[in-house]
């Protein structure tokens, strides 16, 4: 045995150099020779652009050219892609404006493009910039999503109403029905807040033109490289895959925001031909604020229908989702499919039915963020269901003891599309309670109290879809891509082997991970094992990293193209042992011949591929390297329960999270220590949306909380030490029995806070608070309260 | 943000009037300032420039004047494009009052920035606003009193008002007219002030 396969908490091989200042990231990338770019963007959310005059920035010191939509426009660049399409309820297809890369006619949110500024130094694009005169005609802003659907303001001239579309799932008769028969009726009101992802390193790309080859190459901040070749190739440069390379190398960080096909990278891209030196851009954090893709935004109305002894008979929702100025990547996908269709959550509702409108506004698009609609669904589900408990004077555990899937009741069909193939609630429900002491919280809530604070328990449970995503299912609702993965696994003549991955990590621990999947399957050393990815030159295809899609998707891609080399190496092993091929056995990294004492290293058998000395030439080809694809069968359904407690100083408002606990099953744990990581990450970030970070734009459309002054992100000492375990539900729809973990903890969590919070304030008559839930904001229930009691 | 107030000055109303016609002493008096230029009877343009922490604008403001009640008081409202750093607009109601031997300047500024300064100014701009107004006030007060030491010593009591008097003005001629420069001068000066305040954040 290795010691170095599946279940082992190997140390990140990627940390050595992330952690020592050595990682590779693109700006750190430079080019004989290379210019710099500076992007000059609106200062107006809506305006009209009626000239714009370069001519005393032309001629500024260093600079090499200045470009505008105009010129984009005469070289029929096309506009930015959405890859997902959504039909209405009637049927026909959702809005889809144009989204020139550089404005054209027209600015639609603040930080829109522009112009391209390509000088000799960063500082000179930057000067020249301020030489550019724009003539605005700043027209009115639209900015709350009713605003924006009055219409009398218009993002878009051909898009009534700032309406993208107005979808609809689930079976409306169904539910109304169940409405009739119900004994309650339990309604809320949510608004899920606007996130900005603040990913540790900014946007950055570098572009390069070889004239005589014809060849493009682009370094980019992306966590799908192929994906990007393929929008910014064929939708919007024309430029066949082969003359086109992306290259994404070390990445600091996405949660999301990095998925999708920004504008910058086109502009630059297109550009490096025009001016044939390679261009350099990197945002600045002020630029990450105000143009990287934003998060969340809905605002819902829900009701759930309860017999009288709390059984749910149906749910309805309406959501209004904000997707900004343009359509982002998959602006359409996250509050559509990625949303309603988890609104079973882990209950047995017979009856759902939802309907989402997507709304155009004057701010920057609004896309995928770690957990991308499940965050949103889940929030809203254990909101309803606390308050329904609340409600009709049940305890909040055992209503939903009562309401949850049962084991066996796997695989699970939900009425919103999605069936769940394996999981079972129940128990890390239970884990949870216990982990927590939920039974000892009255204690500490007493002397709490006795400590003059105001100590409140909160429960989220929670399923969600992801390992994005089996093809057929997503071209069937909309997606422009398939959503398998693929992998190549070429061994070396000496046995060690590199892989070549589709995925990309930037973060995630793949390079350990993965490594640990060859380990196991070959039964040699994970240090054996490199892990190549991020380089269409070098990587055969993929579709990225997102949606917790790399291990459940790409993970069986890998194992498949191993499956295949130890088919091959066993040929080979037949011949030179002189064996029939049925009688050889491979395991601990040896192949043997069943019955003898005759043995063969893997290191041995690669060598005999690649010196094919003695070797079955007339049957097999020299070798061993394969490649596969994986396209799943079904998303992988995480599923647990999280549990936080909170203590709030009455006087100030202060939210202390001062006990975590998250009980989740993710299936097969490959790397226990790389997913507790994971889960640590996404609780910090779930934490964060509950009660620190919001996206504030004024009522012109301006970013308030446009840097770290005005926008929280957690800290370290905003969480407690958290209480993390997996209790892995085997039966996910793939080979390695996986479910993906990225996104899990920024799912679970921020309704757990939020009920912490609620439960504190309960006594005090309290029954709802907005996230963020800031200090100001509670204190502010507080005094509220301390009113509404004066004046009873 | 709005913004309110109002500032005392140790001048006559007719030697504050006077200061307020001279581009020199407005020039010293706004923090920063490069520049004003008058482009028409009621228009001027001015260019500052303002650095708040580490960041630095080069401000040009364009100012127009309206509802002119000379001598009492004037609607002033302005543009200033901060280039990359985005922009700022607003207005001030004016009012001019004599008050016993010194003159009372009130004032309600409101304006709205944008782009880089709205983003990393929001929060700050109400406080520096003032204390960028209080700064322009102080320094104007200073010159203007300097000015009638100076004049009460030795220079022509129309000195400053010839000075103020921006040649193609004069030549119409018609005492409304200089009013109506003397006062969109200083008002200038005084929202580029608090405009160009702004630009500090960007």
């Amino acid at each position: 045995m290795t010691g170095t396969g599946i279940g082992a908490s190997i140390k990140r091989v990627e940390d050595q150099r992330f952690l020592t200042g050595n990682g590779n990231y693109t700006d750190d990338i430079n080019r004989p020779g290379q210019s710099h770019a500076w992007i000059l963007r609106s200062p107006h959310a809506h305006a009209t652009i009626n000239g714009i005059d370069t001519s005393k920035a032309e001629k500024a010191d260093g600079v090499i050219a200045i470009l505008t939509g105009a010129d984009m426009a005469a070289d029929g660049v096309g506009g930015l892609p959405c890859g997902w399409q959504i039909h209405n309820k009637d049927g026909s297809p959702m809005a889809e404006p144009a989204h020139p890369p550089l404005a054209v006619g027209k600015v639609r949110h603040v930080g829109d493009q522009v112009a391209i500024v390509i000088a000799e130094t960063r500082d000179a694009a930057r000067d020249a910039a301020e030489l550019i005169e724009v003539d605005y005609g700043v027209l009115p802003a639209v900015v709350s999503m009713d605003a924006a659907l009055d219409g009398g303001t218009l993002v878009h001239d051909d898009v009534p109403n700032n309406r993208c579309f107005d979808w609809e799932l689930g079976e409306k008769d169904a539910v109304e029905a169940a409405f009739a028969d119900a004994a309650h009726v339990v309604a809320i009101d949510l608004v899920n807040n606007r996130l900005i992802p603040n990913a540790m390193e900014p946007r950055a790309a570098i572009s390069e033109y070889d004239r005589s080859t014809g060849q493009y190459t682009l370094h980019t901040t992306t966590q799908n490289p192929h994906v990007i070749r393929l929008l910014m190739g064929a939708f919007v440069l024309q430029i066949p895959e082969h003359k086109l390379r992306i290259v994404a190398p070390d990445v600091g960080g996405g949660f999301g925001s990095k998925i999708f096909h920004y504008a910058e990278e086109a502009i630059l891209t297109w550009a490096a031909a025009k001016v044939n030196v390679p261009i350099k851009w990197t945002a600045e954090r002020s630029e990450s604020f105000a143009t990287d893709a934003h998060g969340r935004d809905h605002e819902t109305h829900a009701e759930l229908a309860l017999d009288k002894d709390g059984k749910f008979l149906g749910l309805r929702v309406a959501t209004k989702a904000n997707v900004g100025a343009y359509l982002s990547t998959f602006g359409s996908s996250v509050p559509t499919y990625l949303y309603a269709t988890l609104l079973a959550g882990v209950y047995t509702t017979p009856a759902i039915y939802a309907e989402v409108q997507t709304v155009f506004t004057n701010t920057v698009p609004v896309d995928a963020y770690r957990g991308a609609g499940r965050p949103e669904c889940t929030y809203l589900l254990e909101r309803l269901v606390t308050k329904a408990a609340r409600q009709i004077g049940m305890d909040p555990i055992e209503l939903r003891k009562l309401n949850m899937i049962q084991p066996d009741q796997y695989p699970y069909q939900t009425p919103v599309a999605l069936q769940y193939d394996c999981g079972d609630s129940p128990a890390t429900f239970e884990s949870a309670l216990k982990a927590a002491d939920y039974a000892g919280f009255e204690k500490r809530r007493a002397a709490a109290e006795k400590a003059g604070k105001l100590r409140g328990i909160g429960i989220s449970t929670y399923v969600e879809a992801c390992g994005i995503a089996p093809s057929a299912v997503a071209g069937a609702l909309g997606a422009r891509a398939g959503l398998y993965e693929s992998a190549q696994v070429r061994v070396h003549p000496t046995g060690s082997v590199t892989v070549y991955t589709g995925t990309h990590n930037h973060g995630q621990g793949h390079e350990t991970t993965f490594a640990q999947l060859v380990s196991e399957s070959f039964g040699i050393p994970a240090d054996q094992v490199e892990i190549s990815h991020g380089d269409t030159d070098q990587v055969q295809f993929g579709m990225g990293t997102y949606g917790s899609r790399s291990l459940a998707v790409g993970g069986p891609a890998i194992l498949k193209a191993c499956n295949k080399i130890i088919d091959k190496a066993k040929k080979i092993a037949a011949h030179i042992m002189e064996a029939d091929v049925s009688d050889i056995e491979f395991a601990d990294g040896k192949f043997t011949v069943a019955g003898t004492d005759k043995e063969m290293a893997f290191g041995e058998i690669s060598l005999a591929a690649y010196v094919p000395h003695n070797y079955p030439i007339e049957e097999i080809e020299p070798g061993l390297d394969e490649n596969a694809f994986y396209d799943p069968l079904n998303f992988s359904f995480p599923g647990g329960a999280h549990i936080c407690e909170v203590e709030i100083d009455p006087e100030t408002g202060d939210v202390d999270v001062v006990g975590f606990t998250a009980v989740d099953d993710v299936g097969r744990v490959v790397n226990p220590m790389i997913v507790e990581g994971q889960v640590h990450g996404g609780l910090a970030q779930g934490v964060g949306q509950a009660t620190l970070e919001g996206c504030v734009y004024d009522e012109d459309g301006q970013l308030l909380s446009g840097s770290y002054m005005d926008y929280t992100m957690p800290r370290a000492d905003d969480l407690p030490s958290f209480s993390v375990a997996t209790q892995g539900v085997m039966g996910a729809s793939n080979p390695l029995e996986v479910k993906g973990v990225g996104e899990v903890g920024a799912i679970g969590s921020p309704p757990a806070v939020v009920n912490a919070i609620l439960d504190a304030l309960a006594p005090l008559g309290v029954e709802d608070i907005s996230m963020p839930a800031t200090s100001q904001k509670v204190w502010q229930a507080i005094q509220d309260s301390n009113v509404r009691q004066a004046a009873e | 943000m709005e913004m309110s107030g109002e500032y005392k000055i140790d001048a006559s109303r007719e030697k504050v009037w006077a200061g307020l016609n001279d581009p020199e002493i407005l020039k010293q008096s706004i923090p920063g300032c490069e520049e004003i230029e008058q482009t028409s009877d009621t228009s001027f343009t001015a260019q500052v420039t303002a650095k708040v922490g580490p960041v630095k604008a080069k401000f040009s403001g364009a100012v127009e004047l309206t509802d002119i009640d000379a001598p009492n008081g004037y609607r002033i409202s302005g543009e200033g494009k901060g280039g990359a750093a985005g922009f700022a607009k607003g207005g001030a109601n004016v009012k001019l009052e004599e008050d016993g031997d010194g003159t009372l300047l009130k004032y309600e500024v409101d304006a709205q920035v944008g782009g880089k300064l709205a983003q990393l100014g929001a929060r700050l701009i109400d406080g520096t606003a003032k204390k960028m107004a209080s700064q322009f006030f102080d320094n104007f007060a200073e010159a203007v009193t300097a000015g009638e030491a100076a004049s009460g010593d030795a220079a022509p009591a129309d000195a400053p008002a010839q000075a103020a008097t921006p040649a193609p003005a004069a030549a119409s001629g018609q005492v409304t007219a200089m009013s109506q420069v003397g006062a969109g001068t200083w008002v200038s000066g005084l929202v580029v002030a608090a405009v160009v305040l702004y630009a500090i954040f960007g």
